[in-house]
Formats: C-alpha cells, sequence, structure tokens
C-alpha cells in the first residue's frame, strides 16, 4: 500500500510539475486570472458600493449567493456534528451499538466488585484537585473577555474600511467563547450560552442573510441585489444601501459562525454529552 | 533557467506540499494523521488560488482614501502614487495597483468551511474511537471482520 | 512580494508539514500544525491577501487546533506513524 501510494503521489506530482511551466508567472499582472472579471472589481466597486475593502465587497455583493451557502454549510457541519455525537443520557441519537464500550464496562464494574483500592482514591483525589478553578486563568480570561469580544465587534463591524468580516468575526467570537469554556468549565459556559440558544442564533443568522434575499425579491429585484433595499433604509441612496446591506449580511454571517464553531468545539470535547468539557 | 526558477518555485513547493499532503491521506495509519494530511493538502491548494492572484508590485485590495499612504511599503507606495495620480486623471483605478480580490474572497469562505469540515469528521473519528476502540486503520478494518 | 522572503518561509512550509507528519505523538502533531498554519499566514499577509491571512489566523491556528486537541484528548494521544 505504500509503495503504491507514494509511487502514484510521485507520478502525479511530477505530472503536476512539468504542467506548472506552462502557467504564467508567479505575479505575473497580466495573466489570464488577473485580466478578465477582477479588473471590473478593481475599477469599479467604489463607485458600485462605496466599499473600500473589494474583498469585502466580492464577499457579500457580487458574489453574495456562494457567500449564503457557505454559511449554509457552516451550518449543516454543525447540525451534522450533533447528529453524529450528541448523545442524551448516556444514549447516542445516532443509535450505534457500542459493543466494545460494553465489553469494557463490565470489565470494569468486575473490577469494582472487588472493592475500592488506594489507586482508585488516589486518580478521585488527582481529577478532584484538576476540576478546581485556577486563580490566575480565570482572573486573566476575565480581564482579556471583554476585550476579545469588543476586537470581534469590531472586526465585524469594521469590515468595509479593513481586513475582516463576517467569517473572521464570528470565529473570534467563538474562540472567546471557547476560552470560557476552557478556563470555567463547559457547564458553566453552556449555563450562560445554552445549546439551544446557539442552535436558534445559527438558525437566525441564515435566515438573516437569505431573508435579505428574499426582501430583494418581494421588492422586485433579483435574489441578493441589494439596491432595491434603499427604500427601506432611511435617507440613503441606491449605493449606499448596497453598503449597509453588506453589514447587515455580515453580521448575519457572524451569528451563524460563532454559534456553530462554539457548539461544535462543545459536542467534540465533551463528547457529546455536553457535561464535562476539557 | 535561473528566470525560470524565480518564476516558477512557488508552484513547484505547492505541488511538494500538496504531495505530501495526498500521500500522508494515502498511507498513513492514523485517522488523526490522515486529517493532518487533508488539512495539508487543503491550504496547499488555497495557496496556490491566493497565489495566481498575486501580482509583482501590488498592494493589499483596500483602496486608500487618505492618499498620503503613509503605513504602506515604500515600493508599494511608490507604485501606488505613480498609480493612483495616474488612475485620477482617468476617473479610475489601475488594476495592476492592487491584488486581485476575486480568488481571495473564494479561499477565505473555504477556509471556515474547512474548519467545519474538520469538525464533523473530528466527530466521526471520535465515534469511531467509541465503537472500535481504536483509532488505526489496520486495528479498525482488523475489528470489522472479527 | 520578495522572493528570497517567500524561499524562506516555503522551505519552513514544507519542514513543518514533514515534522507535523512524522511525529508518533499526536499532540505534539497538533502544535506543530498550529506552526504550520501561522507559516500560511505569513506567507498569504506577504502576497497582499489581508483578509485570508487574518482568517487563517483565527481559524487555522486557532480553532482548528482546538478542535485537534479535544479529539485527541477524547480518543487517544499515541500514533502507531
Amino acid at each position: 500500500m505504500k509503495t503504491i501510494g507514494l509511487l502514484s503521489v510521485l507520478f502525479t506530482g511530477i505530472l503536476l510539475m512539468i504542467a506548472v511551466v506552462d502557467f504564467p508567472d508567479w505575479g505575473d499582472p497580466h495573466s489570464p486570472a488577473n485580466s478578465y472579471l477582477s479588473t471590473h472589481y478593481i475599477e469599479d466597486v467604489e463607485e458600485e458600493t462605496a466599499v473600500p475593502n473589494m474583498v469585502t465587497a466580492v464577499l457579500a455583493d457580487y458574489r453574495a449567493f456562494d457567500t449564503m451557502l457557505e454559511t449554509s454549510v457552516v451550518f449543516v457541519a454543525g447540525i451534522a456534528i450533533f447528529a453524529i455525537l450528541r448523545s442524551i443520557d448516556g444514549t447516542s441519537l445516532a443509535g450505534t451499538t457500542r459493543r466494545l464500550q460494553r465489553r469494557g464496562r463490565s470489565k470494569k464494574e468486575k473490577r469494582k466488585g472487588q472493592g475500592r483500592n488506594r489507586r482508585d482514591e488516589m486518580v478521585a483525589a488527582a481529577e478532584r484537585e484538576a476540576a478546581k478553578p485556577d486563580l490566575i486563568v480565570q482572573t486573566t480570561v476575565r480581564l482579556l473577555m471583554p476585550t476579545i469580544q469588543l476586537f470581534a465587534l469590531y472586526v465585524i463591524a469594521h469590515g468595509h474600511h479593513s481586513p475582516g468580516g463576517g467569517f473572521q468575526g464570528g470565529v473570534i467570537l467563538a474562540a472567546g467563547l471557547i476560552l470560557v469554556a476552557m478556563s470555567f468549565g463547559l457547564e458553566n459556559t453552556l449555563a450562560q450560552v445554552p445549546e439551544k440558544l446557539s442552535l436558534q442564533l445559527g438558525n437566525l443568522g441564515v435566515l438573516i442573510f437569505a431573508g435579505t434575499g428574499v426582501l430583494c425579491l418581494l421588492l422586485g429585484a433579483n435574489f441578493l441585489d441589494y439596491h432595491v433595499l434603499a427604500a427601506i433604509y432611511p435617507a440613503t441612496d441606491e449605493i449606499m444601501a448596497r453598503s449597509h446591506s453588506m453589514l447587515v449580511v455580515e453580521i448575519g454571517v457572524g451569528f451563524t459562525v460563532m454559534s456553530m464553531l462554539y457548539l461544535i468545539y462543545a459536542n467534540l470535547s465533551s463528547h457529546g454529552d455536553l457535561k464535562k468539557g476539557l | 533557467m535561473l528566470d525560470l526558477i524565480i518564476a516558477k518555485f512557488n508552484y513547484w513547493v505547492y505541488i511538494v506540499l500538496m504531495m505530501i499532503g495526498l500521500y500522508a491521506m494515502i498511507a498513513k495509519n492514523n485517522y488523526i494523521k490522515k486529517l493532518i494530511g487533508m488539512t495539508i493538502f487543503q491550504t496547499a491548494i488555497m495557496l496556490f488560488y491566493v497565489s495566481i492572484g498575486a501580482k509583482q508590485g501590488a498592494t493589499i485590495p483596500i483602496i486608500d482614501h487618505h492618499g498620503d499612504g503613509g503605513d504602506h511599503g515604500e515600493a508599494a507606495e511608490a507604485v501606488g502614487h505613480a498609480v493612483e495620480t495616474a488612475a485620477h486623471a482617468a476617473g479610475s483605478l489601475d488594476p495592476d495597483a492592487y491584488v486581485n480580490p476575486l480568488p481571495h474572497v473564494l479561499m477565505l469562505t473555504a477556509i471556515v468551511v474547512g474548519v467545519a469540515t474538520l469538525g464533523v469528521a473530528m466527530a466521526v473519528v471520535q465515534k469511531i474511537h467509541d465503537q472500535y476502540g481504536s483509532i488505526e486503520e489496520d486495528e479498525v478494518l482488523k475489528r470489522i471482520k472479527l | 512580494m520578495i522572493w528570497q522572503f517567500d524561499l524562506i518561509i516555503l522551505v519552513f512550509l514544507v519542514i513543518t508539514s514533514l515534522i507535523a507528519l512524522r511525529v508518533r505523538d499526536l499532540m505534539s502533531a497538533a502544535m506543530i500544525l498550529g506552526v504550520y498554519s501561522f507559516l500560511m499566514c505569513l506567507l498569504w499577509a506577504e502576497m497582499g491577501a489581508v483578509d485570508v491571512a487574518f482568517t487563517e489566523a483565527a481559524v487555522g491556528a486557532g480553532l482548528s487546533t482546538v478542535f485537534l486537541v479535544a479529539t485527541i484528548l477524547r480518543t487517544t494521544r499515541r500514533s502507531s506513524d
């Protein structure tokens, strides 16, 4: 298997390396990829949308359909993890057999029957010691957490003028929640941000994105063609309506990414029962 | 020859990285190692896409409003200045002065989707460990046959 | 876009990817994959793809390492190859 794999990989690699010689030079400004569509984005993005960051404009406006479905993919991934791993009261939702685990459990019960020895007690004491909250970590997290969240909100809101946007801001928000879950325990964090709420937030994000598109449809334009939304926002023209709609859509993306990545971490770290984290 | 190497070595290194990832996916025995190989494969492809949009001497794809561009690199600033004055005269921006934004958009979403799918793969690995007590491919296959 | 700088980062990328696949301890492999992601982020920032670099710094080096560590702690830390 290994030699066959190595040979096929080498063969593919050599073929690709020969093919690359026909590519345009690295960093060539007039290569085919840089000459047709992208020049339109660079030249006209500011006039058409009033957003200086071209990446945000292309992400949330010109290719909004793509972004909407990518957001849905993140949402579906969260749901898939829920379906695969989530278990309630020890029984998995997926209905697996777990025959090996059952075999292991019966062995463990037999050992328990011999009476609890000293080693088990020491292990339990060590676990209790490890489960104690660490003062330094908790204080640091308490100080860091508002800064992280504020920065994430800044990244979402300022994505029009600087690198950033819904995806990055959502990931930073999720990272903040994961930090809290690591230092304060998953259960405490889930008491603050319950599973149900984060699923609802994930739903809401996709709904905001798709709802903006449907609103455009209702006002007589194409799906996600934002310029008609000028009729809804107070005192804006068609160009600024596109800029504002991008912010709305990015907020939706941020909701979905934050809640789904947080949920993925909660399921992965607690092995699906959402009781004890790392 | 040296010109050819300088113009193409980036692509060659991307292919080397991609092949490292592919080989790991084929030949490694441990599922987590396979997933690490998949991540390397994925990032190599993203690197290839982003480098298609790279332009020699171009600046980042964010239009600078202040005009003096105080915090840009020197080379980019010089290019940007010349281009900006020309562009202002013509009324629009010069495409050669900015990196192609389109591959960035595609890869930005691909990274986030990639981590979500990595999470799904991790869940499957945990489930396999539940059922078979191992995350080594040969042991799992042996236990499936039992 | 300085090709010498590119070359150094690319060499480090290949080295870190090889080490991440060679090392037997999966926890070390996860950490080295984080280093790989940071190098990748540096390369993208150097190519002018600031948004992609930002995303990779947050996702690749932060969250995917956390996911890997969570799975490794929930399964096993040893690898046979």
